[in-house]
This record gives structure tokens, C-alpha cells and sequence, in this order.
């Protein structure tokens, strides 16, 4: 059996016995067999000693069985890592970023506590899957959408606080909680907003209650242990429709930006979607690639007049629209209009879907997730053949301007690497959050060592090259964590420092996920240094 | 190690040709086909949308669908759930209990021929 760092044998037995004690002996895994389902099964250190594999897994069933759990790592200085489903695929699975650390599973805390239809809000734990609340809102007919994120096995609390999106209006996943309970790291339960009022009637409602606003603090960090969370819900719709415009242009990238911006920063578009080009899917074309082995490569006025021939523009964006069937339409109407100031931009009406929307049009969505339907179709981004992946998820400006720089840099950085951009590994720019650009770049993961070292020097190097023009990722794989918290280091790691004393005060054993977003406790920095 | 992996993936295409032949119980089928939907239909149901069934297809399965195939044996079922395999991640007891793994098991195999 692997031993968490500085934990004696004896230790860790005595330890194991009392988690036995607390959750019951059959959810606590030890042995090989049964730890090894915690590794991340697209890690990117397949088959070499730096895998950061548990040394065992406790799975609690309550809040009371978490604090137990907490108390006993404390007293023998254990270190937690807390999942929630562990589906975290490409940011980590259900894998420790400390080796021997024991993984605290809460899948097994999968109560749907509350769902309300009239002011539009849910409270669950963390083991609730989007696939659950969605099956529980049908089989309860209420009339409300969930936001999935796209792999639809995913928690909505494990998703929301690593600050994950989604497509709808309610896609920011942290901005779309209210209320949160966690145990703190000595095990003490705090409930936030206006839950810190016993028998409050608004923590579902009110997201602040009163004092400083703490939520942040408990995502995408080590500083306690999310057991309950509130969501607010979009109420129903009636109806979904998108409308698909596109322009001729290279340059007409920039107006085309600057008019989504000012949909989405009006509230006129409030859902996701991207900037696309045929240039990305049309890679196989034969005259395409006649054109790109052309010495110097093909012109910008080749390629805009490649794409004439066949009738296509040369950037186009699928608009999202939520809401009346009158309102969506007048909506589209406008963006039209709004658009129509750039010469040869075209417009493409998408069919209208009604809402409750009727089972035999379920196969006509590819991707369900935009009108709310939580799904595993986004596992196939990577080919039939993949093997798994990492995300590189750079925030860009939203602007074309942008879009361009950071497409030429990121084309130029790849050809440096060897690398090449395949038009499956390449999504966005989206806006999954309001105001930007999210990018995402596919990492493969392969069960090849030399493959593996290559790839993660390259995804550092795409992290260093995106901080020197001023882009930070926004989350990242657990073997990624120290080296993207590095470049935010504004004023001599201001920001990392303040983690550091935050965490040094709450979790003097360092307990919590050690290592998480960088963040070490005191016992382990200069290890990390 | 690569060669590991591909010695798994031929091992259980071999499980794969000898066909299960213990007998059906219903209730554990029927219970099995509830934790199929939940936790394998997403992936390898019918429909757009269902990566699972896509790269099986993509491999050659005939059917792609699970559900529809009659020569999976238990062993091979229990090996994909609890190793993964390609992009198929591993599912852990806290997701997929060993009796619902015997169950899914028990459903996927109730129309192979003795």
C-alpha cells in the first residue's frame, strides 16, 4: 500500500481503520484493485512514476461523515483530494495532483435537495451528475433548464466550482450558484450568503447575505469542502432559435466580433457561440490544400476567392436566441439588421424548436446541450480512435483583432513545437462567459511515454507564450496547475501569496488538496519551489 | 507499455468471440438494463450524438450498439467498465457498484446464444 507523504505505516493504518469507522469498512478503498479507479484515465503520465496515484479513497455519504473524515486527516496529517463525480476529464479525473494523497469521493452524496419552478432555483451535492437533475426535472414535469456542461456525467458542483461553462443563458456555472455549504478545514460546516441565517427562506434567492462576499474563495482552491450548493435555473423557454450569419471577408472579422459583443454585452444574445471558419473544416479539400502548398502559401484575397467559389463566407457565427417565440424572432431580426452594415454578409435562419420540445426531435441535435439536455457527445471532439485529451483553454479578448493575433501566434508557436492544429482539436473562440473569448486547443493523450513528455513541454510552452501577450488560461489539467499560476504573478505573486497566507491560517495541517491551482501549504512550498 | 495496451484490447477481443452461456435471470436483466441506461446509453445508445457507438462502428463492431450485440462475455464487459479503454474512461464502485456491474453485464448478455 503507497503512504501519503510524511504518514508512517502505522499511521495510515490507524487512520484507515478510523475512516472505516466513520463511512462504513466497504467505502474505504485500499487496495490496488479498487485504488487504481481513481487514476485519471486521460493523465498525461501514462506509464511513468511521476502518475500521481492515490493511496487510498474515502467515499462519505453526509456532511457528518465528511467532517469525520476531515477531523481524522487532521490529526494524522493526511492529504485530501476532494472529487465530486470525478468525471473532471482533461482537467484531471478523478486523480490527486499529490501522489499517496487519499481521494475524498463524495459521488456517493447525490441528493437532489430541492427544486423550485416557480423562482427557478435547485439545491443539490456534489455527487449529483447534470444526466441526474435533468432525469429528475422530467420524471417531476417542472419547467426548468439545467445548464449542462458538455459532458453531461459531470457534477454540478465539481463543474461549477473549477469555474466551468456552458451554452445557455445560464452557462457561467460559478456565476449561476446561490448559497453554498462547506466544511471547512478543521472540519467545522459554514453555510454562506443568506444560509448563515438560520431558517432563511432566501439561499436559493439572495446570493450575498451580509459581511464579505466569501464564495470565490472556495473555487478552483484547497480552502474547504463544497457539500451543498444552490443553482439558479432558467425558467423554460418557449422556444430556441438560431440564426447563422456570415461575411466575405478576412477583415470583416472585426465588425463581425464588435456586433456580437454588443448583442451579448446587451443581453440580446445570452448563450454560446463561437467563431467559425470553413477554412477549419475544409482542410481535406484538394483545392485547399493545392492552394496552402503554394510557396508562400495563398493570399488572403485566394482564400476569400476559394471560399466564393463555393459559396461560403470566410468567418461566420450561429447566433443563440432564448425565449418567446415573438421575442426570439424580433431578436434575430435586429442582429440581421445590426449586421447588415457589412458588405456581403449573409444570413441563415436555423429551425425554431419549440419547448417542452418533442422527443423525435431529440436526434436532430448533435450537441444537446444548448437547449439544456446534458449528453456525452463531446467525447468524440478528439476522433474515434482517441485516446483522451488535456485542455489548453486560453481567455482572449473579444474582439477580432484578437481572434487574429492570437490565431497567428498560437499557429506560429505550434509550427515552432512541430505541431500541427488539427481541425478536431481546435474550438472557439467561445463565448462560454460573458465579455471574452474562451479557446480551447486539444491536447492528445496517448499511452506513449515519449509522446506524453513532448506533449506536456509543448502545452508549457503554449502557457508561457499566451501570458507574454496577455492571455491566462482559465483552468487547466492538474499536471499544469503550478506552471499557469506562475504567470499570474502581477507584483511578485502577489496573488499566490495572498492563497498562501489565506491557507496557511485555515488549514495549518494542509490537508486540502495540496498543490491545487498552485496553491501549496506551508509544510510542502519549499518542495514545490 | 504500449504493447500492454494493445495485449488488452486483443485479449478482450478474444473474450469477445467466446460467447457467455450462463443462463438469464430477469430481474437482474431488468435491473441491469436501468444502470445501462443511466451510465452506458449516453455513450453507446442509438442516435446522433453517442461517441461510444461511433468509434465501435468506426472499428468494425457489428452492431455498434451494445445493447444489440449477442457475443459480449462478462469478462470483457467487466474489463472495459473497470479499465476504460481508448476514450472511454474507467468507472469507479462509488459510480457503478459490483452488483450493478453483474447486472449490466447480465443485460448485455441476455441474447447471446448458448
Amino acid at each position: 500500500m503507497r503512504l501519503p507523504p510524511g504518514v508512517s505505516s502505522a499511521d495510515f493504518a490507524d487512520a484507515i481503520k478510523q475512516f472505516q469507522d466513520a463511512v462504513g469498512k466497504e467505502w474505504v478503498f485500499t487496495s490496488d484493485e479498487d485504488v487504481d479507479l481513481y487514476r485519471d484515465s486521460y493523465s498525461p503520465f501514462w506509464h511513468e512514476d511521476e502518475e500521481p496515484i492515490p493511496s487510498a479513497a474515502v467515499a462519505p455519504d453526509g456532511v457528518e461523515q465528511v467532517q469525520a473524515v476531515v477531523k481524522i486527516a487532521n490529526k494524522y496529517k493526511i492529504p485530501l483530494w476532494t472529487i465530486s463525480t470525478g468525471k473532471n476529464l482533461g482537467y484531471g479525473g478523478s486523480a490527486p495532483l499529490l501522489g499517496s494523497s487519499v481521494v475524498l469521493d463524495l459521488k456517493r452524496m447525490d441528493r437532489i435537495l430541492e427544486v423550485n419552478d416557480k423562482n427557478h432555483y435547485a439545491l443539490v451535492e456534489p455527487g449529483v451528475s447534470y444526466f441526474d437533475l435533468y432525469r429528475y426535472i422530467q420524471d417531476n414535469n417542472l419547467k426548468v433548464w439545467i445548464d449542462p456542461a458538455d459532458p453531461g456525467w459531470g457534477s454540478l458542483i465539481g463543474n461549477a466550482v473549477d469555474r466551468g461553462g456552458g451554452r445557455t443563458p445560464m452557462r457561467d456555472h460559478f456565476d449561476a450558484h446561490c448559497g453554498m455549504e462547506v466544511v471547512l478545514p478543521n472540519g467545522e460546516v459554514m453555510r454562506t450568503g443568506m444560509g448563515a441565517l438560520p431558517g432563511s427562506k432566501t439561499w436559493q434567492q439572495y446570493r450575498y447575505g451580509f459581511g464579505p462576499y466569501v464564495n470565490g474563495m472556495f473555487s478552483q482552491s484547497n480552502l474547504g469542502i463544497v457539500t451543498k450548493m444552490g443553482f439558479w435555473l432558467f425558467p423554460e423557454p418557449e422556444a430556441y432559435l438560431t440564426g447563422t450569419v456570415s461575411v466575405p471577408k478576412r477583415d470583416d472579422l472585426g465588425p463581425l466580433v464588435a456586433g456580437l459583443a454588443y448583442l451579448m454585452n446587451s443581453s440580446i444574445v445570452l448563450g454560446t457561440t463561437s467563431v467559425a471558419s470553413p477554412l477549419n473544416f475544409l482542410r481535406g479539400d484538394a483545392e485547399l490544400a493545392a492552394l496552402r502548398a503554394k510557396p508562400g502559401g495563398p493570399s488572403t484575397q485566394e482564400l476569400e476567392h476559394y471560399l466564393q467559389e463555393k459559396n461560403m463566407g470566410y468567418w461566420s457565427i450561429e447566433l443563440p436566441f432564448y425565449g418567446p417565440a415573438k421575442v426570439v424572432a424580433a431578436q434575430w431580426e435586429y442582429a440581421k439588421e445590426k449586421f447588415s452594415g457589412i458588405e456581403g454578409a449573409t444570413f441563415k435562419e436555423g429551425t425554431l424548436h419549440r419547448f417542452p420540445v418533442d422527443p423525435k426531435e431529440l436526434p436532430q441535435f448533435q450537441n444537446s446541450v444548448a437547449v439544456g439536455i446534458p449528453s456525452l457527445s463531446v467525447f468524440g471532439v478528439g476522433g474515434t480512435r482517441s485516446e483522451g485529451h488535456v485542455w489548453f483553454s486560453p481567455i482572449v479578448p473579444m474582439t477580432g483583432e484578437a481572434v487574429l493575433e492570437a490565431q497567428q501566434v498560437f499557429a506560429d508557436a505550434y509550427k515552432e513545437m512541430g505541431m500541427s492544429i488539427g481541425p478536431l482539436f481546435f474550438l472557439g473562440p467561445a463565448s462560454n462567459y460573458p465579455r471574452c473569448f474562451l479557446v480551447l486547443f486539444g491536447f492528445p493523450i496517448e499511452h506513449d511515454v515519449e509522446k506524453n513528455k513532448k506533449n506536456r513541454e509543448n502545452f508549457k510552452r503554449l502557457i508561457k507564450v499566451a501570458a507574454e501577450h496577455g492571455w491566462g488560461e482559465y483552468r487547466t489539467h492538474t499536471a499544469f496547475m503550478e506552471t499557469v499560476m506562475d504567470t499570474y504573478s502581477f507584483n511578485n505573486h502577489a496573488l499566490r501569496r495572498f492563497h498562501e497566507t489565506v491557507k496557511d491560517a485555515l488549514d495549518p495541517n494542509g490537508i486540502l488538496s495540496p498543490g491545487k491551482c498552485g496553491i501549496w501549504p506551508k509544510s510542502m512550498r519549499k518542495a514545490s519551489a | 507499455m504500449k504493447n500492454a495496451r494493445v495485449g488488452l484490447l486483443l485479449a478482450l477481443s478474444l473474450m469477445i468471440t467466446a460467447p457467455a452461456f450462463a443462463a438469464p435471470d430477469q430481474d437482474q436483466i431488468e435491473k441491469g438494463h436501468k444502470v445501462y441506461d443511466k451510465w452506458c446509453f449516453p455513450c453507446h445508445g442509438t442516435g446522433l450524438g453517442k461517441p461510444g457507438t461511433d468509434s465501435l462502428a468506426a472499428r468494425g463492431q457489428k452492431p455498434a450498439v451494445l445493447e444489440e450485440r449477442t457475443d459480449l462475455t462478462v469478462p470483457a464487459i467487466k474489463t472495459f467498465v473497470r479499465h476504460g479503454v481508448l476514450f472511454m474512461p474507467m468507472f469507479r464502485k462509488t459510480e457503478v457498484s459490483d452488483a450493478d456491474l453483474d447486472a449490466i453485464a447480465a443485460y448485455l448478455t441476455r441474447n447471446n446464444k448458448p
